[in-house]
């Protein structure tokens, strides 16, 4: 399996690619070589820190190239800020617009007695029907780090909670994006990435 | 619901995990990278590696440890010890780390938290502060002092001030240990926990004088701990990660379970 890792330069990109191989995939980094993205039977977009990093995706035309892949039905994964970038943007950078394919805003946490960041393992609550989220149970735990988070939508895969109900997981047809990092979350997150992995073209999870 | 984490610390010694009584008297525990993965194992929501190594060979061993450690580990992964610029913080990422605990380098260079930050996130730094109560102070909590070299030798600094400051240039959590009570297995110490949790926004994980279950529900609840470090209760088999958040759910502390 060939997964392309997106390297746009927000931190390390070591545990993903370890729990990728871990499963039997074979990752490849680019950080701008667009044939990658073009020749990709999976993408994975990680990413950790501030959403402005994600302006180097525009200058480097890996939006684009995202973008046509993802029309083309290849399964896409982001992860943390690289699930927020789904969305229409962030008020962590507001004039950096995001892909889009979600409508909606991230936003930061509202002021409240509770720390932010949101920093820890929470809990999942899965709705039923989710292809990424198959076999996991109520209740089971992954490992989050964020100050910024995208609402509950219609195309909310989990639900967690901290201060407010947050998106998890989102999912539709072949994009689907975590808040919290499934390669530092056990077994669950192994379980999570495996399911992406197995995802077939045609729309069902094997 | 956010859980309280259960944090696994092995100190490790050219290669070796090692115990000792506050710093000193080092007895053999074991190869860190089987003692990460069993802890894992065994419910730990997270696994840090502190090298008390000081030579330039002991710094490549490291290198190689946190290899070997990190590849079948699937929990956040920290790694502290001698890490003094931001090019061996990289090293250490590199190698398979997903934080650096960084402690008397970020004291001798504050912008060190910045730099590493910028490059990998906040939530890649964790600034440990070594800690002991001031005894001639009026409040002996709130002034609190920094100390460096394994607790020996104090830094000038007030803990509070020293946290917030950590804060404020982009660490990401705080590792406070409290060198009265380390090894002592009296309890931590939950007043200066809470002084410095109240202090910050980010989260604070405790260390320092585990030795029942009950110090950790007293650190969760009183001392506002966000996470507890412990070494001593869990070699030589005293106890498990699980059992000790089994107990610690009956007290009515959130933790993560099944694990």
């Amino acid at each position: 399996m060939r997964v392309t890792v997106i390297d746009y330069k927000a931190g390390n990109l070591t545990s993903v690619l370890k729990a990728l191989r871990h499963l039997g995939a074979e990752p490849e980094v680019t950080d701008g070589e667009l044939s990658l993205v073009d020749s990709a039977e999976r993408i994975v977009l990680p990413g950790v820190g501030h959403f402005n990093a994600t302006d180097r995706l525009d200058s480097t035309g890996l939006t684009s190239a995202i973008r046509e892949a993802i029309a083309r039905g290849v399964p896409f994964l982001g992860i943390c800020v690289g699930m927020q970038w789904l969305y229409a943007g962030s008020s962590e950078a507001p004039g950096q617009p995001g892909l889009g394919y979600f409508s909606e805003q991230c936003e930061r946490f509202p002021e409240a007695q509770e720390k932010v960041p949101h920093v820890g393992w929470n809990s999942l609550e899965v709705r039923s029907g989710s292809r990424l989220l198959a076999g996991v149970e109520p209740g089971e735990f992954v490992y989050f780090t964020h100050s910024y988070k995208g609402p509950v939508t219609t195309h909310t895969a989990a639900v967690s909670q901290y201060i407010v109900p947050f998106s998890a997981a989102v999912e539709r047809d072949n994009v689907v994006g975590v808040q919290f990092h499934p390669e530092k979350s056990g077994a669950t997150g192994l379980k999570i990435l495996n399911n992406f992995l197995n995802w077939s073209s045609k729309g069902t999870s094997c | 619901m956010l859980t309280k984490r259960i944090i696994a610390c092995l100190d490790v010694h050219d290669g070796r995990v090692v115990k000792g009584v506050q710093f000193v008297d080092l007895v053999d525990a074991g190869d860190p990278a089987t003692q990460a993965a069993r802890h894992a194992r065994e419910g730990a929501d997270e696994i840090v590696l502190l090298d008390i190594t000081a030579t330039h060979e002991g710094r490549k061993t490291l290198l190689d440890t946190v290899r070997r450690t990190a590849l079948e580990l699937f929990v956040p992964f920290c790694v502290g010890g001698g890490i003094r610029s931001a090019r061996d913080a990289e090293q250490v990422f590199e190698a398979g780390a997903d934080k650096v605990s960084i402690n008397s380098a970020a004291l001798a260079d504050p912008m060190l938290i910045d730099a590493i930050g910028r490059s990998f996130g906040a939530q890649a730094v964790v600034v440990a502060i070594d800690a002991r109560r001031n005894p001639e102070a009026a409040d002996p909590v709130r002034n609190a002092q920094v100390f460096v070299s394994g607790g020996r030798k104090p830094a000038g600094r007030c803990v509070v001030e020293w946290a917030r400051e950590a804060e404020a240039r982009g660490a990401g959590e705080i590792l406070l240990t409290s060198m009265d009570s380390d090894g002592m297995r009296n309890g931590f110490d939950c007043e200066l926990t809470a002084a410095v949790s109240e202090a910050v926004s980010i989260p604070v994980i405790a260390s320092g004088g585990a030795g029942t279950v009950a110090h950790f529900a007293e650190v969760f609840a009183g001392g506002k701990a966000d996470a507890a470090l412990a070494a001593s209760i869990f070699h030589f088999g005293v106890s498990s990660a699980r059992s000790l958040k089994e107990e610690l759910a009956l007290a009515g502390i959130p933790v993560r379970l099944p694990c």
